[in-house]
């Protein structure tokens, strides 16, 4: 036992390996996962049968509805993040694993996105066609729901750190991710809004990405800090 | 003399209550430490704290005469932890479960069909670990623990939900890793007989 010729696991090993799980436990359980996406699918649906058929006012509206309900639905799953993971005591396991912590939460983070974030991103075509969307600001759309939702996941785990050991503390959550999500919500629909007015919306896209850099670089960290301390 | 593990004048209070305090211990490769007291007492607080995962009032715990919180990644990677809830995810057959784990630790040069064999688990390893009992759930849990090829072995009631057999089998393998050089510090409600050095902790 003193002898160390054990194979010691590389760097990124952990990161795989959690992702992979998480993956796998999500399609295993694809209830919890279509949830937040069936949300979306129907405030993008049901909105233009409220407020009329009218082009003018959906062409208006449109991209607003698609961003709050983008950002809504991701709410929605976030105190799920490290829930499960706290109850069952898995977590417990991850904090004392030799694996940097931040990089395991970089690992849980994308998985979740992958089954949270990319499907919106995905269906948000079909969703923008209910509102007359032509198909360049769609693609527009899609860019900044891509970066939109990860900053938004990113941003989100470090809430889902400090209320894990509460119970019920999914408003406490979203008082606490909102206020951070606030500058993704403006620049994401108003950069839709001005695609849609064939103007330049360059500036939009560029500093949603810088948000989702900084997101992915500060935010691993103050997760694990949150992690270490709601697990006492 | 210098101990391997070590803690001392270990004082934790949560919220407005004293846990223990004024705690003392050494533990040398080959030895376990035992801790016991009545529900409550703060031996899981006191597993959590060696573990790194709560503050403490005084004192410190040191790894090779090093503080724990001056060396956390490297300290852990020198040890696994049986917690009293499995640390397993339900909708995960048992060899999904492991093998996630295996990518964490060192890993040891025991094969995984040994271990599933001696631990009993051969029949149930692709089944989902929601449909197994508490007791196969904490076998597969020990099945972390010769998994990883680490010197310290941290055990919370190793004997819960198991039946004679697998509390044979509990302390079979705790003599083995202690005569490999092993510590272990296990809290426990009843007594434990080991062949090994034992040293107690009255909680």
């Amino acid at each position: 036992m003193a002898t160390r010729d054990a194979e010691q696991p590389a760097l990124l090993d952990g990161l795989v390996a959690i992702t992979r799980r998480d993956l796998l436990l999500a399609w295993k359980r694809p209830g919890d996962v279509l949830n937040p996406l069936f949300f979306f699918a129907m405030v993008c649906t049901l909105f233009p049968l409220a407020v009329g058929p009218s082009a003018e006012q959906l062409t208006l509206s449109g991209p607003g509805v698609l961003w709050v309900a983008a950002l809504l639905s991701s709410l929605l799953s976030l105190n799920t993040l490290f829930l499960s993971d706290h109850e069952d005591g898995s977590l417990d396991q991850l904090l004392v694993s030799p694996q940097p912590l931040p990089l395991l939460v970089i690992g849980k983070t994308l998985a979740h996105w992958v089954v949270g974030g990319l499907p919106l991103v995905l269906i948000s075509p079909l969703l923008a066609m209910t509102y007359r969307m032509p198909t360049s600001v769609m693609a527009v759309l899609m860019v900044t729901l891509f970066l939109g939702t990860m900053c938004l996941s990113l941003l989100g785990s470090i809430g889902a750190a400090l209320t894990v050991g509460l119970h019920r503390g999914t408003a406490l959550l979203s008082l606490l991710i909102l206020p951070l999500a606030m500058p993704v919500l403006l620049l994401g629909a108003n950069t839709v809004s001005l695609a849609a007015g064939n103007e330049s919306y360059a500036t939009g896209v560029w500093a949603l990405a810088a948000y989702a850099v900084a997101a992915l670089s500060l935010a691993p960290f103050a997760t694990a800090a949150a992690l270490r301390i709601s697990n006492e | 003399m210098t101990a391997k593990l070590s803690a001392k004048n270990l004082t934790m209070i949560r919220g407005e209550r004293c846990i223990f305090q004024h705690l003392d211990f050494a533990l040398n490769p080959g030895e376990l430490l035992l801790l016991q007291g009545r529900n409550g007492s703060g031996k899981t607080s006191l597993l959590r704290a060696i573990a790194g995962l709560l503050a403490l009032e005084h004192g410190d715990i040191r790894w090779n005469e090093v503080p724990i919180s001056m060396q956390r990644q490297a300290f852990h990677a020198e040890l696994v932890w049986l917690t009293h809830r499995s640390g397993l995810k339900l909708d995960l057959t048992p060899a999904e479960n492991l093998r996630f784990e295996a990518s964490l630790r060192p890993r040891s040069r025991l094969d995984l069909a040994t271990i599933y064999e001696r631990l009993g688990l051969s029949r149930l390893k692709n089944l989902p670990t929601r449909s197994l009992s508490a007791g196969q759930q904490r076998r597969v849990a020990l099945a972390r623990m010769l998994m990883a090829d680490v010197p310290l072995w941290l055990m919370d009631e190793p004997f819960t939900n198991l039946d004679s057999d697998g509390r044979q089998l509990v302390i079979d393998l705790t003599e083995e890793h202690l005569a490999g050089g092993g510590l272990c510090v296990m809290a426990a409600h009843q007594d434990v007989q080991v062949a090994a050095t034992t040293r107690n902790v009255n909680l």
